[in-house]
């Protein structure tokens, strides 16, 4: 993976990106402050959110098997699969058993995750993005830089030069309705004609086996209704034990991502009803580098996220680069804790260091979930695996020096050399990095402690 | 009041202007000042950095100078914050934080005729939680306008390594506060956290601007 700061130097040097992102992260994040001011208990739901997490986490292996037998005695079929390529293979399978060439997809991140698209295609089955901003990036091979607004980074202006070239050709209009209009014309007919629907779920029940899709659009429901058969795939750590728990997390969930009191469409399904909605249902159980995680005493409540993305739109780092610099499908404050966890740290180290620390996405979090603890956590495993030698070394003089009062004095006195009244406006590598758009303040002629003494 | 002073290590080196304005301040108001010549620095940049046992190692150091202290003061909140949370210590205050809540002192009888714009640091707000003791302060001294800053609870960018590590992101962040400074009016920009100051008041220079960045302890120690 390209390291975040090399990433992000290409994202930043789009200054359109910058303004679109400012725009629409400010947007939210004040809808957002507006809906939960309003709920004197949010406090309190946020920590029933925590709590009820840990204890899915905590008993894992139990819901698990609970969740697995309501699904089976609903008549729907689980599967485990240990990672992308398992996971891949079962929609696969039912798509061959089925001799299609063609499914609908809900929104979902897991399954961008696994990048089932492609494995798809390469088994010859072409899989259809039908959640309005997915459908954009999919026709113009590009990808998700937003957690709840994957086309983020785009305009309507390339919007209706994207629908031009492939759905809508000769569209003029760049305006909204219209837009969505020939999205619609195109997709109604790719939902009559499916037969096998593909999607993610936000939460599945373990007391009842039930499956939940929260979306704005209504099209993941013509996914989960319209096609006879229906593979729904979700990590492992999605699971709420009781059907009550739902009240927690529907208040939580569209308030921090949307930022509306409900989102439009919340749809529920439990095994298959005979006549009604799909006859066939897989439910594919994923691991993929879950239990790694959970295996981590700090690092195993980055597991409690629930995908709202409320941590991207304060966050003033994403704000700047956007989030195809964190090269995951998992972005932002969430991302930079959770793929080093899922991928393996040597695979993400960069990521944890993409913060400044700041705390804006602890603030917001409708799970709590301490971001800064955990990226501290994975910075120290990040520089065990592959710190440079350089860096360790300026590191444990720094640590040496400042545990003797004398050695510090010494190191005080060196830099006191420097000192003086006008900034520093060059340095050699690697503090140039500082020098490059910042003065540095010089050190004082005369330390604190040297007034101090003589005062 | 007896109280210790941790002038922190960035505090000693970078601005002991802050240092001596807290002790100024202090002083001013009937409070005896102590410097335990040990302190070095609170492990901060090494938990941040990722060397979490050196951190861990300077924690100590730190716990064992002021432990027995009864109330010790530092002109630093992200300082504070960290010993309070890694260190586990609670008998460490902010300056502001000390005055206002522990003392209950919101004017400390400064003059400083200057428009200012407050910039609250990342950790002042959400780490220590000094909460609008800083403003209290600001707002009773003489002759001193202070002055609304836009987006005032965004990052400057600095975040210890974070600065160079991520100096696009850093400077990208930056660049945004220098604007809202500038666009603020301001002749100075003042905080509670020096590093904070190293970065934004780098920033300004490098612009040539006319703004200065100056410690929150300063101000209060003018008359």
């Amino acid at each position: 993976m390209t390291s975040f700061p090399e990433a992000a130097r290409v994202e930043l040097s789009n200054a359109q990106l910058r303004t679109n992102l400012r725009h629409a992260t400010e947007t939210i994040r004040a809808k957002r402050i507006g809906v939960v001011s309003e709920l004197p208990d949010w406090e309190e739901l946020r920590e029933a959110g925590r709590q009820i997490k840990q204890d899915v986490l905590a008993n894992l292996d139990r819901y698990l098997v609970e969740f697995e037998e309501a699904v089976q005695a609903a008549g729907g079929r689980v599967h485990w699969a240990r990672d992308a390529a398992e996971a891949n293979d079962v929609v696969a399978g039912v798509a061959r058993a089925h001799g299609v060439q063609e499914v609908v997809k809900v929104k979902s991140l897991t399954t961008d995750e696994i990048r089932l698209n492609e494995a798809l295609a390469d088994a010859g089955v072409r899989a259809i993005e039908t959640d309005f901003a997915e459908l954009i990036l999919q026709l113009d091979g590009d990808w998700s830089s937003h957690i709840l607004v994957p086309a983020i980074h785009r305009n309507r202006n390339e919007i209706r030069e994207i629908f031009a070239r492939t759905i809508a050709p000769g569209i003029e209009s760049n305006e909204p309705a219209d837009l969505a209009e020939a999205s619609r014309l195109y997709l109604r007919e790719r939902f009559l004609e499916a037969r096998v629907g593909v999607s993610g779920a936000n939460f599945g029940i373990a007391e009842t086996g039930t499956l939940v899709v929260v979306e704005s659009e209504g099209n993941g429901r013509m996914c989960t209704t319209l096609p006879p058969v229906l593979v729904s795939i979700l990590g492992i750590e999605k699971l709420l034990p009781r059907f009550a728990d739902l009240e927690v997390f529907l208040q939580l969930l569209p308030r921090s991502s949307t930022g509306e009191r409900m989102n439009p469409y919340t749809s529920l399904w439990t095994g298959v009803t005979p006549r009604d909605g799909p006859q066939e249902l897989h439910v594919v159980l994923l691991d993929n580098g879950r239990t790694r995680a959970l295996a981590d005493d700090v690092g195993r409540d980055a597991l409690h996220c629930i995908r709202c993305s409320a941590c991207l739109n304060v966050c003033p780092v994403y704000s700047r680069t956007g989030g195809h610099a964190y090269g995951s499908v998992y972005p932002g404050p969430i991302g930079a804790i959770l793929t080093p966890q899922l991928q393996g740290i040597e695979q993400a180290g960069s990521l944890p260091f993409a913060s400044s620390l700041c705390g804006a996405c602890y603030e917001v979090c409708p799970v709590k979930i301490d971001i800064p603890r955990i990226l501290l956590h994975l910075r120290a495993k990040a520089v065990e695996a592959k710190a440079s030698r350089g860096e360790k070394a300026v590191m444990r003089l720094a640590g040496w020096t400042f545990a003797g009062a004398g050695r510090f004095a010494l190191a005080e006195r060196l830099g006191a050399r420097l000192g003086g009244d006008r900034p520093i406006h060059k340095l050699p590598p690697p503090l140039s990095a500082w020098t490059r758009t910042r003065d540095l303040k010089r050190p004082a002629r005369q330390t604190f402690r040297s007034w101090w003494k003589h005062r | 009041m007896r109280i210790a002073l941790f002038v922190t290590c960035v505090g000693d080196t970078l601005f002991p202007e802050a240092g001596r304005a807290t002790v100024e301040v202090l002083e001013r108001l009937g409070h005896e000042v102590v410097f335990p010549a040990e302190q070095t620095c609170c492990g901060q940049m090494h938990l941040n950095g990722g060397y979490r046992r050196d951190a861990e190692r300077l924690g100590r150091r730190f716990r064992s100078l002021f432990e027995q202290c009864e109330t010790v003061v530092a002109p630093s909140s992200s300082c504070v914050g960290h010993v309070r949370e890694f260190v586990g210590l609670e008998n460490v205050f902010e300056l502001s934080e000390l005055l206002v809540s522990k003392l209950g002192v919101d004017d400390v009888g400064a003059s400083f005729p200057a428009r200012v714009a407050y910039h609250p640091t990342c950790h002042s707000l959400r780490v220590t939680r000094v909460g609008d003791a800083p403003k209290r302060l600001l707002r009773n001294v003489r002759n001193l306008e202070l002055v609304e800053l836009a987006h005032a609870d965004e990052c400057c960018g600095f975040g210890g390594t974070f600065a160079v590590k991520n100096a696009d992101t850093s400077s990208a962040m930056l660049a945004d506060k220098c604007d809202a400074v500038e666009g603020s009016g301001a002749e100075v920009c003042t905080a509670v956290d020096g590093s904070c100051l190293l970065q934004i008041g780098g920033g300004l220079s490098r612009r040539g601007s006319n703004v200065r960045a100056m410690h929150l302890a300063e101000i209060l120690a003018s008359q």
